[in-house]
C-alpha cells in the first residue's frame, strides 16, 4: 500500500463537502448574507459619502479585500474546526483512526474541503459585491493564490482548533473572541495609515494586518506593508499549522487514548 | 492452527496512572470465533482499541497476519474491521451512503452490488435511504456491522454487538456472525451476554482488571470447569445425611426435604452426571424414597463468576 491513499483521501473530502451542502443555509448563505450587509451598510450606504476614498482607492471598493479576509478567516476556522471536531464529539472519529489513513490523507480530507468551501464563499462574495461596488482585481493570479493560501493556512489553524477542543464552546471561541477582533482592528474598513500614533505601530502588532494588507496588495497594487512581508507572514503561519499538526499525529495528542 | 493475531506483553497505563492491561499474552486463530468476556473496566475495550488504533500501548507488540502492526499499519488496518460499543456514527447520514464511505475511508473503489449485498444480508436495503437517526437502536448497530464489513475484513472485532438489543434481533445478529465466520472471516467479539458466547464462540477467554485469567477452547473450559448440580425431592424429610450417601458431595436443604448434589467436573473429571446415577441407587438401597430429581450442567456464566470471584478472592 502506497504512502497516500487517494481513495481515503478523496473520500473524507466528498463527505465534508457534502456536509456543507447539507448544511448549506448555515454554511454558505449565512456567510454571504452577513457579508453583503456589510457591503450594504459601510460600501454603499457611508462609502457613498465618504470622498477622495480610502488609500487612494473608493471606500467601497476599499473594503471589498478586508471583508473577503473576514470571511475567508472565520469560515475556513470553523470549518474545519467544526468538521474534526463533530466525529470527535460523537465518537465516530474511531473509523478514521481505525482506518489506513495517516496525516496527508486526513488533512487532505479535512482541510482541502474546508479550503473549497471557503474558495467557493469567496466567489460568491466577490460576485456578489460586484453589485454594490466598483471593484477591479490588478493580480487576478496573485489574488487567487492568496486567497488559495490564507483558505488552506487557516483550514489547518481550524483543523488543530477542532482537535484541541473538548466542548463547543472553546469550538467558537477563538474565531469569536480573537480572530474577529483581530481582523476587525487589522485594518478591514480603514488603512492603518489613518491611525495616530501609537496606535499605528501597536496595529503593527496584529498579524491580520498583514493578511487584510497582503490581499488589498493584490487587488490594488498598494497596500500599508510589503507585500514580501504579507506573503513570508502567511507562509511562516502555514509552516507551524502543518508541523504542529504533525505533531498531535506523531503523538496522539487528542485523538488515540 | 494458523495464527491471525498475536499479543505480546501488551500493557496500557493512561495518562491518569490507571493501568487497564497488565501484560496482556493473546492469540487468535485464523477463522474461529473467540469471545473476550470480563466485567465492565476489565479492559475489553482498550484491548481492542490498542489491536485497531484508537489506544498507543504503553509497552508490548501486536501482530496480526504475521507482521507488526506498529511498524505495517497502513496495509494491516486495511484488513481489520471494528464495530465499536457505542453508536457512534454521523446520524444525519443516510444508510447506503455511510456504508459507502467506510468502503472508500479503507481505500477500496465503490463496489453498489457488493454495498447492496451487506445491507440485504443484514435488513437494512428497505433503510438505505433513510437517515441513520431515524432508526431504532438496533438497526442503528446494524449499520455500524455494515460500515464495518463493507471494506471486506479478515479479522473483525465485535465490541458488545448485541448490546441493548431485542432478543430476536440478537439471535439474528449470531446468525449473520455465524455466516461471516462460515466466509472465513474470524472474529473476536465481547459481550456480557454469556449465552451470546456459550452460543457462538469456539474458544473463550476471560479477563479482569488487565489480566487474562484464562483462555480455553469453550467446551473444554466447560467440561474442565464445569459442575453438576442435582436437586432430588425427597418423599419425606430427613435429619442428617444418612452415612450411606457420605461419600457422596451431597447437602440438605433447609427444609430437609431436598437433596443437593454439586460435584463432578474438574480436572479430568467428566463424571457428574454418573455419579449422580450412582448416587440414586444408593439412595434406593438405603431404603430412601424420592419423587423428582432435577440435574442440569453448569453454564458459563456459572463459571465465569466463580473464576472472577476467584480472582477476587
Amino acid at each position: 500500500m502506497s504512502l497516500f491513499n487517494a481513495r481515503s483521501a478523496w473520500t473524507i473530502y466528498k463527505q465534508e463537502l457534502m456536509r456543507a451542502f447539507r448544511t448549506a443555509m448555515q454554511s454558505i448563505l449565512a456567510p454571504v448574507l452577513t457579508t453583503t450587509l456589510y457591503f450594504v451598510v459601510f460600501g454603499a450606504a457611508i462609502g457613498g459619502q465618504m470622498q477622495g476614498g480610502m488609500g487612494g482607492v473608493n471606500y467601497g471598493a476599499f473594503i471589498v479585500p478586508g471583508l473577503l479576509l473576514l470571511t475567508l478567516l472565520g469560515e475556513s476556522t470553523s470549518n474545519a474546526s467544526f468538521g474534526i471536531y463533530m466525529p470527535r464529539f460523537t465518537g465516530a472519529i474511531y473509523e478514521l483512526l481505525s482506518a489506513p489513513v495517516g496525516v496527508a490523507e486526513t488533512l487532505a480530507g479535512f482541510v482541502g474541503a474546508a479550503a473549497t468551501k471557503s474558495l467557493i464563499l469567496a466567489a460568491i462574495i466577490l460576485g456578489t459585491a460586484s453589485f454594490f461596488v466598483d471593484y477591479t482585481i490588478a493580480h487576478p493570479f496573485y489574488a487567487f493564490g492568496y486567497i488559495l493560501l490564507v483558505s488552506a493556512s487557516f483550514s489547518l489553524f481550524g483543523f488543530i482548533l477542532g482537535i484541541w477542543a473538548d466542548s463547543f464552546e472553546k469550538l467558537s471561541i477563538v474565531p469569536m473572541l480573537i480572530l474577529m477582533p483581530l481582523t476587525f482592528l487589522g485594518g478591514t474598513f480603514y488603512s492603518i495609515q489613518v491611525l495616530p500614533e501609537p496606535w499605528r505601530s501597536v496595529a503593527m502588532g496584529n498579524p491580520v494586518v498583514y493578511l487584510v494588507n497582503g490581499l488589498r496588495w493584490t487587488f490594488y497594487g498598494s497596500s500599508d506593508v510589503s507585500i514580501g512581508v504579507s506573503l513570508g507572514l502567511t507562509l511562516f503561519f502555514l509552516a507551524i499549522c502543518v508541523t504542529f499538526i504533525a505533531w498531535i499525529f506523531k503523538t496522539g495528542w487528542r485523538l488515540r487514548t | 492452527m494458523q495464527t491471525i493475531l498475536q499479543i505480546s506483553g501488551l500493557t496500557k497505563t493512561y495518562a491518569g496512572g490507571f493501568t487497564a492491561l497488565k501484560g496482556v499474552d493473546l492469540s487468535i486463530n485464523k477463522g474461529e470465533i473467540f469471545a473476550l468476556l470480563g466485567p465492565n473496566g476489565a479492559g475489553k475495550t482498550t484491548l481492542i482499541g490498542a489491536v485497531c488504533g484508537l489506544v498507543r500501548p504503553t509497552s508490548g507488540t501486536i501482530h496480526a497476519f504475521g507482521e507488526d502492526m506498529g511498524k505495517h499499519w497502513r496495509r494491516l488496518r486495511a484488513r481489520v474491521g471494528l464495530v465499536p460499543q457505542e453508536l457512534a456514527t454521523d446520524m444525519f447520514e443516510r444508510v447506503e451512503r455511510a456504508v459507502n464511505h467506510s468502503r472508500g475511508l479503507f481505500g477500496l473503489p465503490p463496489d453498489p452490488a457488493r454495498v447492496e449485498e451487506i445491507l440485504r444480508a443484514l435488513s437494512l436495503w428497505d433503510k438505505r435511504d433513510a437517515q441513520i437517526r431515524t432508526l431504532s437502536g438496533g438497526m442503528k448497530r446494524r449499520v455500524l456491522i455494515a460500515k464495518a464489513l463493507a471494506h471486506e475484513p479478515e479479522l473483525l472485532f465485535l465490541d458488545e454487538p448485541t448490546a441493548g438489543v431485542d432478543v430476536e434481533l440478537r439471535r439474528d445478529m449470531w446468525r449473520q456472525i455465524a455466516l461471516l465466520r462460515e466466509r472465513g472471516t474470524t472474529i473476536i467479539l465481547t459481550t456480557h451476554y454469556l449465552e451470546e458466547a456459550e452460543e457462538m464462540a469456539d474458544r473463550v477467554g476471560i479477563i479482569n482488571k488487565g489480566d487474562i485469567l484464562m483462555v480455553d477452547d469453550k467446551q473444554a473450559m466447560m467440561e474442565r470447569l464445569g459442575r453438576t448440580e442435582a436437586l432430588i425431592t425427597l418423599a419425606q424429610p430427613l435429619d442428617e445425611i444418612p452415612e450411606a450417601l457420605g461419600a457422596f458431595p451431597v447437602s440438605l436443604t433447609e427444609e430437609s426435604t431436598v437433596l443437593c448434589y454439586r460435584g463432578g467436573g474438574g480436572e479430568g473429571d467428566l463424571g457428574g452426571s454418573a455419579e449422580v446415577a450412582e448416587l440414586t441407587k444408593a439412595l434406593t438401597r438405603a431404603g430412601i424414597d424420592y419423587t423428582a430429581i432435577d440435574i442440569h450442567e453448569s453454564s458459563l456464566e456459572d463459571i465465569f463468576v466463580d473464576l472472577l470471584e476467584g480472582g477476587a478472592a
